[in-house]
């Protein structure tokens, strides 16, 4: 790096930030390996940080699957919200990461079994700032997927509603509220302050190229139908916060 | 012997007992694996309708353990269900269309398990 600057072609004042630059640098690096070492030492076990692990498996990895996937953190949440959680976690997944795991048979219908639902761990607080910085670093980027352009526009609730329960179904597997919906999918009533907009979007028009094995159906909805869905996310999102 | 493999074996014996003599059962038993992934969640962990997502859902996912109404369709019946969805079936959209998930393959190897649940004893 620093070598490949010829001697003579640096000012002098420069030369004084690059060598304090230099005794910066390695701290700042050995620190990020830290991360990174302790990202795959407690977290890998249970989420993919690379998409190759997903990619080049066959489906029935979804039915192994011990947690979401983080390669593509950086383009999905919204830093704040990663911090908080991290430190103080809280079931997204009614029926946890892979649904069939923690189901019951039962004279009423399949219901979900809350006892083998385990609390996620909570980073100390000195650790949370550090993994999330580092979890934001991760993105997926081999296709240009989060160019919507969306400009949020006003909804009423009603309408918004009957679109995401009546019309597209959505409603089948999330929950737009505490006490309504599906719950095979990660609720959505607070989709808005964990993701980031232009995720929403390219999620919900192609969630297989996220993702090869989603359990989230792909419904060919066109760029307006799916602004309407967020405008309603946004809505609920905000009035939840 | 591996018990993963032993218990694959072995069910594919009992498949081909039943209801595929002469047809390769591999696929019934393919499709079972994807039916547990992308189907449970609403169609119940026995197929009965019954999953975890159905309490607030307005239309109820079709029972496919029932033998005589399953017998009313096609393999082209169920395979433009599975990759279309219900729109196109003229029924719920609460039933999503799987085109842009699966194969055409997969959804072959589903139609086949679909079989193995509504219409043989394995299925029960
Ligand atoms: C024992 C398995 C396990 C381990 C270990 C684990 N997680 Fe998780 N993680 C899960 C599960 C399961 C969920 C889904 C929780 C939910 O939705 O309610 C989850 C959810 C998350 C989410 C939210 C993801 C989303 O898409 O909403 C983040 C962020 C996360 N974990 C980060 C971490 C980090 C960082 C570590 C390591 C310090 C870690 N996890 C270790 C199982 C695990
Ligand atoms: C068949 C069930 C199902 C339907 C119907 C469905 N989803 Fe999903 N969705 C999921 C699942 C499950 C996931 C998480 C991926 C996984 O677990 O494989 C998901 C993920 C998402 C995500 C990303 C959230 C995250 O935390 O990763 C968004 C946004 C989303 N869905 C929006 C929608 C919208 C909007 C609709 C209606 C057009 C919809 N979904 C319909 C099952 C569904
Ligand atoms: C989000 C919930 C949901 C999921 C997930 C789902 N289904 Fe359905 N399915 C339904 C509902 C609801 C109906 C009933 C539609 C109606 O009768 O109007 C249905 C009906 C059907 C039918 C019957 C069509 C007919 O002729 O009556 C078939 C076949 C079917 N589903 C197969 C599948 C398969 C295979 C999968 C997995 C790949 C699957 N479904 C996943 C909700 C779902």
């Amino acid at each position: 790096m620093f070598h490949s600057v010829r001697k003579g072609a640096v000012p002098g004042s420069l030369k004084v930030l690059l060598s304090a630059m230099a005794c910066w640098l390695p701290l700042a690096t050995a620190l990020a390996e830290d991360v990174g070492q302790y990202v795959s030492k407690s977290c890998a076990g249970c989420h993919a940080l690379t998409q190759a692990e997903i990619k080049n498996a066959d489906v029935s990895e979804r039915a192994r699957r011990k947690g979401p996937p983080l390669y593509y953190a950086g383009d999905k949440f919204k830093q704040k919200w990663l911090e908080r959680w991290l430190a103080k976690p809280v079931r997204l997944r009614p029926a946890g990461s892979f649904p069939p795991d923690h189901t019951i048979v039962t004279d009423d219908g399949d219901v979900i079994d809350r006892a083998t639902l385990k609390d996620h761990l909570a980073l100390p607080a000195g650790k949370t700032k550090l993994v999330a910085g580092y979890l934001m670093g991760l993105h997926m980027g081999d296709k240009p997927l989060l160019n919507s352009q969306y400009k949020p526009k006003k909804i009423s609730k009603m309408l918004g509603s009957m679109d995401f329960n009546k019309f597209k179904g959505c409603s089948a597997c999330h929950r737009d509220a505490a006490d309504n919906g599906g719950v095979s999918g990660p609720e959505l009533y607070t989709a808005w302050s964990r993701m980031q907009p232009e995720f929403l979007i390219s999620y919900i028009k192609d969630p297989v190229a996220w993702d090869v094995h989603t359990m989230m159906p792909d419904k060919h909805l066109k760029e307006k139908e799916i602004h309407k869905l967020v405008d309603y996310l946004k809505l609920i999102g905000e009035a939840a916060q | 012997m591996n018990n993963r493999i032993f218990l694959a074996l072995s069910s594919l014996t009992i498949l081909a007992n039943f209801a595929y003599a002469g047809s390769p059962p591999a696929d019934a038993i393919r499709g079972k694996t994807l039916y547990k992934i992308y189907c449970t969640q609403c169609h119940g962990l026995e197929g009965d309708g019954y999953g975890i997502n159905v309490a607030d859902m307005e239309v109820l996912p079709r029972d496919h353990t029932e033998t005589k109404e399953m017998k009313t369709r096609t393999d082209k019946d169920l395979f433009k269900a599975i990759k279309f969805g219900g729109k196109a079936i003229d029924k719920s959209v609460l039933m999503p269309n799987w085109d842009g998930n699966l194969s055409d393959r997969q959804i072959d190897d589903l139609v086949e398990y679909l079989r193995v649940l509504c219409c043989t004893k394995t299925g029960k």
